[in-house]
């Protein structure tokens, strides 16, 4: 094949004019020679003999003339064993890696091999002769925790029939291992790895499935009042502070999935440390392993050039979709989309589109829509159920979410938790807003349950307001008690510590025992001569709660804690 | 070879553009006119039509200006020579003393692979409660005072840098007012300090272009240092100047505003600033701590909001104390597990009762009858208000700690106060009992 080359024209920030010959395609990549070293860029518009290439590097230093290369390829990720536990920067190279190579700081023009070429225990799943398509299993290795499945390369076209495959044994992630051919005989060889194009959403199955179980994440606002489904997408947007990356964090060492993938989209570098230097310490209760075992990251922090921010979403769900394959369930967590929006919105300054609303480009509403899309719940072509969870935070400008980018997503994602600055600076963590939050999916307990628990949480929160204006005096026992009521169910049910040994993972089990518990106070009719004694009652309560949250599951302090309410309650009759 | 280009094709704000054949995106250039000389650097190639960014600003920049390229971007040296020493915004000295022209680095460097940071883990006492107790301050953190004008922010600064234990102290000034520039001199000179402090100062009165090259300067020489095994501490004011002298850069270029006027990528420019704090692996540390004015006392303002999702928590100030709501440290949890046991508990406590004060507050101010818990609730406020928010404060953490345990002995009961019993039953003062 010609590789199509071209010449630098002109350059603003990140954005490059290539004049070229030939064909070149929308997306492909190319890269700028500057002396030894090479400059990744995608093309993303054509006009004429002339192609807008974004750079995924500074590109202080490139001079009008300098030669480019096409690759005649899309802007791609390699998949195949080996992936988990790695760290990747946006265009998916390995940056502990890349440190060994280079050092402290980030070279530019360095690209490395995604996938180490390690070795594998090789257990072959068809024989010669067998027909296979793409996406059909050929091989399986163990991955850590995992049976990894060899499938046949996600863009082959049409049905082919396998004339050699290895024998069981060790071989190497690059080895070849099969070779297929297709009606017109061609041969083709495989390896363990391939890559697929980012942008594309691998849709490789027989049906789309409605997201209904549960995705627990241990955190009870979530689990019991604004649940989370397999395969189902939601959204935290906040202002900066409110909790989202804690929040996420949280999420990623205890949400109940097979492998949880992180994007660090244009946020700080120090947060995916604290990811990078303890997950690998931190041991899963459910597996025994380190919880780095099941966890990518995807790391393009803001001071990271922002084209490989952009791709870095992309990367990050791709990887996502390739697990799923394998009837395994994924989440992605991707922290901020604003960033990544911010990415699309500098781009499309450069190449002088019409601006939207905030400068916003105007695909940006499809855009966003279409990375939730490839969230879901899925029936492979094998029967396996597999599914891609997608959690976003969204960092909308001065915490206001009248703005496109938290608009554009509250269309099309299935929960909302939103935080609040007043919740945050008041320090109730996590500062999701229970009242003005929603969920679209069924959680761990019953519907009819939850919504007695947001009706007390509305009524006090009504009464609150009404206090502003008539005054505690003005307000009867009976509100009064509501209001404590709803009080109470959030700063020992709602609110939850994280960074309490204990209290940061509370099972579904411990939530339903609890939430009982709580349904049964507020059941009980209660009687009160004055609001200092619904308060003093009250306050007793609280203590209690806090104290048996404070316990171990099911151990003797729990149930020493429990027995101590019951009596509580029993001299309330 | 040098060229030397004498026709400026256009000119307009601190922008100009030449025709010039084989300049890189990013060098430097020299202008010179009959009297004056300006570095300026490349922003922008289309063909063979450059556009330069005049650091001096380009009034009084001629078309007939001579244009020499320098082949290499921005450079500032980073030799030990810099110590006590003062520039401006381009590397010139400030000081009468000679130019530095040894161990030039390029200011603006590539960012440090994240996987060669490490977990950040000591905390820089300030004897301010808000601060120690509160808001923790850890080394290599970044973070940002937010204040009105007016407010003493500068003096804050100072007071943190001295009190500091770090090995370098590093200021740069953007905007600064020169009874500023001068205040700090003084105080850094009085604490003893000046002799391991570098000051890279654009006052008011200079080019407006020139202070869009502080940041990079103080934050290369400091890195420079850091790797060298350094605790560098970077001080930034105020960051405001700089990104309104990207904004009207911005608008120059004819860049579409996506927010008040501030260019889309305020965010990305400003975190890549503010991304250099570092603790490195087996070397030194740099510490940002930067003061942010925000325009009408906004902090919605493109600038404070920005801000604050780069940087790691911010301190507000405000009345000349520093606010509990608004503020934040987000690395206080690192280093706050092995302070004390009831640290925790008590900063998150105790900022609770705070928020229900300002609610009592507020209901006192409607005229409505305050009951028992709010009687409590205003107590607590005044003290809280009196003895850990007041600035001229000055006492270790585990003081404060202790004086956090007497207030809520002074104003309530201890199931009031939200905390866990077991805390309660090791902290809560004994002469009161349970
Ligand atoms: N659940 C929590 N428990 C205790 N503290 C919390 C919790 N959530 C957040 N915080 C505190 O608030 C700080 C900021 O939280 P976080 O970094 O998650 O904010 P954010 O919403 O991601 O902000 P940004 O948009 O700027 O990234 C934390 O460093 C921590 O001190
Ligand atoms: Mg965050």
């Amino acid at each position: 094949m010609t590789r199509n080359t071209g010449r630098v024209l002109g350059v603003n920030g990140n954005m490059v004019n290539v004049e070229f010959d030939g064909a070149i395609a929308k997306n492909e990549v190319g890269y700028i020679r500057q002396g030894d070293i090479r400059l990744k860029g995608e093309v993303i518009r054509i006009n004429g003999n002339i192609a807008a290439l974004q750079v995924f590097e500074m590109t202080g230093g490139i001079v009008v003339g300098d030669e480019v290369e096409f690759t005649g390829e899309m802007l791609s990720v390699e998949l195949g064993p080996g992936l988990l536990t790695q760290i990747y920067d946006g265009l998916q190279n390995p940056l502990p890696e890349l440190a060994r190579q280079c050092g402290f700081f980030l070279q530019r023009g360095v690209y490395l091999q995604a996938l180490p070429n390690l070795d594998w225990e090789f257990t072959p799943t068809v024989s010669v002769g067998d027909i296979v398509k793409a996406g059909d299993t050929i091989a399986t290795v163990p991955e850590g925790l995992f049976t990894h499945q060899i499938m046949v390369p996600f863009d082959l076209v049409g049905s082919f029939t396998v004339t050699s495959i290895n024998k069981a044994g060790t071989y190497k992630t690059r080895d070849i291992i099969c070779t297929i051919e297709d009606s017109k005989k061609k041969k083709i060889e495989l390896s363990m790895v391939f890559s697929w194009p980012v942008k594309k959403a691998i849709q490789l199955y027989s049906e789309r499935l409605r997201p209904v179980e549960p995705m627990t994440t241990k955190i009870r606002i979530i689990d019991t009042l604004l649940p989370v489904a397999k395969g189902g997408t939601y959204c935290t947007p906040g202002p900066f502070g409110a909790g989202k990356t804690v929040l996420q964090h949280a999420t990623s060492r205890n949400a109940e999935v097979d492998i949880v993938i992180i994007a660090a989209c244009g946020e700080r570098a120090g947060e995916v440390v604290e990811i990078l230097k303890e997950f690998p310490e931190l041991i899963d209760p459910k597996t025994g392993r380190s919880l780095m075992e099941r966890t990518i990251i995807i790391c393009n922090t803001s001071s990271m050039p922002v084209a490989s921010r952009e791709a870095s979403v992309y990367t990050a769900v791709t990887i996502a979709e390739y697990y799923r394959q394998m009837g395994l369930d994924i989440l992605l967590l991707a922290d901020s989309t604003s960033r990544w929006a911010q990415a699309m919105r500098e781009m499309s300054g450069r190449l002088e589109e019409i601006p939207g609303e905030e400068a916003f480009p105007a695909y940006l509403e499809s855009r966003i829509a279409e990375f939730y899309e490839r969230a879901g719940i899925v029936r492979l072509h094998d029967g396996k159920i597999g599914s891609v969870t997608i959690g976003g935070t969204v960092s909308p400008a001065g915490g206001n979410f009248e703005e496109p980018v938290t608009q554009a997503t509250l269309k099309v994602v299935g929960a909302f938790h939103g935080l609040s600055r007043e919740r945050s600076d008041a320090r109730k963590y996590p500062a999701i807003d229970p009242l003005t939050s929603w969920s679209k999916y069924t959680g761990i307990i019953k519907q009819s349950d939850v919504e007695q628990m947001r009706r007390v949480l509305h009524g006090s929160h009504e009464v609150n307001q009404m206090m502003k204006v008539v005054g505690e005096e003005g307000t009867s026992v009976n509100d009064y008690v509501t209001y404590q009521m709803g009080e109470l169910l959030d700063s020992c049910y709602l609110q939850q510590n994280t960074f309490d040994p204990i209290d940061t993972s509370v099972a579904p089990e411990r939530q339903k025992h609890v939430f009982a518990k709580l349904r049964h106070l507020m059941n009980m009719p209660l009687t009160f001569e004055t609001k200092s004694d619904v308060r003093r009652v009250f306050n007793n309560l609280r203590q209690l709660l806090l104290d048996w949250n404070n316990t171990l599951w099911e151990s003797d302090e729990f149930k020493a804690a429990e027995a101590a309410l019951d009596e509580a309650f029993k001299a309330l009759m | 070879m040098q060229k030397i280009y004498s026709k400026i094709e256009s000119i307009v704000g601190n922008v100009i553009t030449v025709r010039a054949k084989g300049v890189a995106n990013g060098e430097l250039a020299v202008v010179a006119s009959a009297g004056s000389t300006s570095f300026a650097n490349v922003i922008k190639l289309d063909g063979d039509l450059v556009s330069l960014q005049i650091f001096s600003g380009a009034t009084g920049t001629s078309t007939g200006d001579h244009v020499r390229f320098l082949g290499n971007p921005m450079r500032v040296s980073s030799s030990p020579n810099l110590l006590g020493r003062v520039f401006d915004g381009t590397g010139s000295p400030r000081d009468n003393k000679p130019e530095l022209k040894e161990e030039m680095i390029d200011i603006g460097g590539p960012s440090v692979n994240p996987a060669k940071r490490i977990i950040p883990r000591n905390m820089i006492r300030t004897g301010i409660p808000m601060i120690d107790l509160f808001n923790t301050l850890v080394e290599s953190q970044k973070l940002p005072i937010f204040s009105v004008s007016g407010e003493p922010y500068n003096e804050l600064l100072a007071r943190i840098a001295l009190q500091a234990e770090v090995d370098l102290i590093i200021l740069g000034g953007m905007g600064l007012k020169y009874d500023d520039y001068l205040y700090f001199k003084d105080t850094l000179e009085e604490g003893g300090a000046m002799n391991r402090t570098i000051m890279f100062v654009h006052t008011a009165s200079d080019p407006t272009v020139e202070c869009m090259l502080v940041p990079d300067m103080a934050l290369a020489v400091a890195e420079k240092f850091a790797l060298e095994g350094k605790k560098v501490l970077v001080l930034l004011t105020d960051m405001t100047n700089f990104a309104d002298a990207m904004k009207e850069m911005a608008i120059t270029m004819d860049q579409v505003p996506s927010n008040r006027g501030y260019p889309g990528d305020l965010y990305t420019q400003l975190a890549s600033r503010y991304e250099k704090a570092v603790d490195f692996e087996g070397a030194g540390s740099v510490t940002i701590l930067a003061a942010t004015t925000m325009p009408g006392d906004d902090v919605t303002h493109p600038i404070p909001d920005n801000t604050g999702y780069i940087t790691e928590g911010q301190y507000y100030l405000k009345g000349g104390r520093i606010e509990p709501f608004g503020s934040l440290s987000r690395l206080k949890q690192q280093v706050n597990s092995a302070t004390r046991d009831d640290h925790r508990a008590l900063m998150d406590g105790m900022i609770r009762l705070y928020a229900s004060f300002k609610e009592a507050l507020e209901k006192q101010s409607m005229g409505f009858m305050m009951s028992e818990w709010d009687e409590k609730l205003l107590k607590y406020g005044a003290l809280f208000e009196e003895k850990m928010m007041d600035l001229s404060v000055n006492i270790p953490l585990e003081r404060a700690l202790d004086l956090g345990w007497e207030i809520l002995g002074d104003c309530f009961e201890p199931n009031e106060t939200g905390l866990r019993s077991d805390l309660i039953r090791a902290r809560w003062p004994k002469h009161l009992g349970e």
